[in-house]
């Protein structure tokens, strides 16, 4: 392996850095060649073969579902911008998107209340932490939530939850260490009964998927539980593993899906896949951050771009399919040369970023941008991102076409408008100039230069 | 000094404990060494990969042929070695194969092991925390990977070999993870420095170092918060304490650990690329080998990175630490 630096994004990809290349060199660049051929999906599969496992894709799971790949995607016509290598490549994203499950699923809480969301998982996977943040969201939801500590195994446990809830503001039962965690179970739902909570959020103990003992004493709490919602919650870094695990909770369990968490790292996540191909129920929710706001829905689409991890043929087959890329492009070269790159452009910008999925992967499939070293170390985030985008939003269109008229009492005004502070929004026009007097020098540039120092520049601070 | 004795409340907590250990123990039919430990937690999974290559295995007769080949290459891809040292064990097997012709495929089998064994033993490094002098160590790693309860474990054997150790609560950041510690450090019988949840954690370094120097402990063990290695604000915080520990004492620390949990896919050598760039690391330490993880990624970081594995965490328990055995590693990998 020579390579070391694999940028931010793709962790573990090197391997894969000129996968648009080695595809070339077995395929050809030729494009819209008729047929795929059984040799054409073969040797682009071998590629994403490897793909998929350097993500942490489930050995077995990989081989069943490049067999149902292939099967698909022998004899299908290449479209005529892309070559038969991008072709396969398009199927695959496609068929892994329908096997991370279509659209995002919620919570059923339906039927009598209180519901009861239990969480289970090996240890050290985030179980207390996203309990925490899923009776924040639900109590933005409208829901009147009882957090339930009922890890009596791990020293702190407890007294972690109710920090967490009293940052909340959400209430937290609790027996203490001392108490059989059924006894704790059928004591916080009576109290949830009697103080009108409709939802109840279950943080258990984490444990071994082997560990006989702790199984069991899971099941008699499900048992007075009745939970409406068994979650599995997964750390996103974990390896082939995965699929025993998600087995083994679902046999006893009868999982009603999963949180993946930790998706804010750079970890590909293939594991995502996995426990979702070999339990069939899907990702309900992501933790993307340590706070505990960073709950978001899951994102399928995304997902599969992630583990799949081959930015830069998926860049080239979404150009290929946006005609309006290229004169998008080609009116910003414009503006560029004329300096007239303007907030209203910067927001367009964002919001192009934001539909395309995180953003340290997008950052991993602009062409030319994977190996580059400016990149790393580069914090990716994005709550920032929608800051920058709620302020953009509270400006006249006026001042976003003219940055230079925002004096103090505009800037005072934004700031309220978007629930920020001024010191953002000064922060944002200072980064807005940087970035335009950039582009200038750039402007002549390669747009992967010009790109870069976009990000570079919005994420610096 | 905190007393070596519980106040009551912990007491009945840790004789439960000790209970639960002990029947777990008996159920996994405990018979000496972490080895048997593992193999008896392995046995009882169905899906397991041993009925799996060795099905394979005896299947042919023993004969050698391509699938016996394969099978071995998804046992390792299995056990998360990833496919780049995957390809490079199973090119030197095979080089070997020719070489000495095995006699069947269990024999393959055994040369698979010594050359896993044989790449890990460089890496297999005892700890450097042995008289005379002020051994200082700190733990860093993602969240969740089992830091602190290493520190605690760690402590708790130190305390046992007739040490005195003082404990850093530089976690500040987690929701109580000063009580989680201090929990262990009732346990092992060693203090704990520690500020206020929020407070700057190479402060509380800085205090611990101070401490252990004033007390002429033997060993300072900090615990640190668990972060993401992207996140580059808290990699420097990381830097910081480092830093502000070897600046207090006046030398290296002799331990840098990375707590890695077995259960970890590739993103594991990411891990361990991106911290040794923080803080130089001295080792690893593989937690969570209780389950039925193998923890091949040090196997893809052995051969990458060279860095040494000093340490497995094989449960919950205080005295579930155990120093890294090269060739039970690799016995456990298919077994
Ligand atoms: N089964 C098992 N669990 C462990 C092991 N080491 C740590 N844990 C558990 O993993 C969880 C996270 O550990 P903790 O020390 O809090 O992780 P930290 O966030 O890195 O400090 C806790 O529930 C620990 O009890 C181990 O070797 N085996
Ligand atoms: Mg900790």
């Amino acid at each position: 392996m020579p390579e070391t630096d694999s940028p931010a994004g793709r962790g573990g990809a090197a391997l894969f850095g000129n996968l648009a290349e080695r595809l070339q060199a077995a395929l050809g660049k030729l494009k819209g060649r008729g047929k795929l051929s059984e040799r054409d999906v073969e040797e682009a599969l071998r590629e994403v073969r490897l793909a998929l496992l350097e993500a942490d894709v489930n050995f077995r799971v990989v081989k069943d579902f490049l067999a149902q790949v292939k099967e698909r995607a022998v004899g299908q016509e290449v479209m005529q911008s892309l070559t038969p290598g991008q072709q396969v490549i398009k199927i695959v994203h496609e068929e892994l998107t329908a096997l991370m499950g279509g659209s995002h699923a919620r919570l059923a809480l339906s039927g009598k209340a209180p519901h009861v969301v239990m969480l289970v998982g090996l240890q050290g996977s985030g179980k207390t932490t996203s309990a925490a943040k899923l009776a924040n969201l639900l109590r933005k939801q409208g829901h009147r939530p009882l957090l339930v500590a009922a890890d009596v195994y791990r020293p702190a446990a407890i007294r972690q939850l109710e920090v967490l809830g009293q940052q909340l503001e959400v209430p937290v039962f609790s027996l203490g260490e001392r108490h059989d965690p059924v006894d704790i179970a059928r004591a916080a739902l009576s109290h949830a009964r009697d103080r009108g909570h409709d939802v109840v959020v279950v943080d258990t103990a984490g444990r071994l998927h082997v560990d006989e003992e702790l199984m069991a004493e899971l099941e008699r709490m499900a048992e007075a539980l009745n939970p409406r919602e068994t979650l599995l919650v997964l750390d996103a870094m974990t390896g082939q593993e995965a699929v025993n695990v998600a087995q083994r909770f679902n046999e006893r369990f009868e999982l009603s899906g999963f949180i993946l968490t930790k998706l804010d790292g750079d970890a590909r996540g293939g594991a995502a896949l996995s426990v979702r191909a070999v339990v069939g129920q899907p990702v309900k929710f992501a933790g993307v951050g340590e706070k505990l706001d960073q709950l978001e829905p899951f994102h399928p689409e995304r997902m599969a771009s992630r583990i799949l991890g081959m930015g830069d043929v998926l860049t080239l087959i979404e150009k290929a399919q946006m005609a309006m890329d290229a004169e998008e492009a080609q009116r910003m070269a414009a503006k560029l040369k004329s300096a007239e790159f303007t907030l209203e452009d910067f927001l367009v910008q964002l919001r192009q970023v934001r539909n395309m999925g995180p953003l340290d992967q997008l950052l991993g499939m602009i062409p030319g941008l994977a190996g580059a070293s400016q990149l790393k170390g580069l914090d990716v985030d994005e709550k920032q991102l929608k800051r920058i985008e709620a302020i953009i939003q509270s400006m006249t269109p006026e001042e976003r076409a003219h940055p230079a008229i925002i004096n103090g009492s505009r800037r005072r005004r934004i700031a309220r408008g978007s629930g920020t502070s001024v010191q953002d929004v000064n922060r944002l026009l200072k980064q807005f100039e940087q970035t335009r007097g950039l582009l200038k020098q750039l402007g002549a540039g390669k747009g992967s230069r010009r790109a870069r120092s976009i990000f570079a520049r919005l994420f610096q601070g | 000094m905190t007393g070596l004795r519980p106040d009551a409340g912990e007491w009945s907590h840790l004789m439960r404990e000790r209970a639960l250990t002990f029947e777990r123990r008996q159920n996994m039919g405990e018979g000496g060494g972490w080895f048997s430990r593992l193999r008896a937690g392995l046995a009882k999974t169905r899906a397991g990969l041993a009925s799996r290559v060795e099905g394979l295995l005896s299947g042919r007769g023993g004969r050698i042929d391509e699938s016996v080949y394969e099978g071995l290459e998804e046992a390792l891809v299995l056990a998360d070695a990833g496919v780049t040292a995957t390809m490079s064990i199973m090119e030197r097997l095979r080089e070997r194969a020719k070489r000495e012709a095995p006699k069947g495929a269990e024999d393959l089998k055994r040369m698979l092991k010594e050359e896993i064994a044989a790449l890990l033993r460089p890496v297999a490094r005892p700890l450097a925390l042995d008289p005379p002098g002020l051994a200082a160590a700190m733990v860093v790693g993602v969240n969740g990977s089992g830091k602190t309860t290493s520190v605690g474990k760690l402590a708790w054997r130190l305390q046992r070999e007739g040490r005195q150790v003082i404990i850093g609560a530089a976690d500040t950041f987690r929701a109580a993870a000063i009580e989680q510690l201090q929990v262990w450090g009732r346990r092992a019988g060693a203090a704990v420095i520690a500020h206020e949840p929020g407070a700057d954690p190479a402060a509380v370094a800085f205090d611990a170092a101070q401490a252990a120097v004033a007390r002429g402990a033997d060993v300072l063990l900090v615990d640190t918060a668990g972060r993401l290695h992207t996140r580059t604000n808290l990699m420097e915080e990381l830097r910081k304490v480092h830093r502000v520990m070897t600046s207090r004492l006046g030398q290296p620390l002799r331990e840098v650990l990375l707590v890695l949990d077995a259960t970890t896919g590739q993103n594991g050598l990411v891990q361990a690329r991106q911290f040794a760039e923080a803080v130089p690391l001295t080792g690893i330490v593989l937690t969570k080998l209780d389950g039925t993880a193998k923890g091949g990624i040090v196997i893809a970081i052995a051969s990458e990175l060279g860095l040494p594995v000093k340490l497995v965490g094989v449960g919950e328990g205080a005295e579930d630490l155990q120093d890294f055995a090269p060739e039970a590693f690799a016995e456990a990998l298919f077994s």
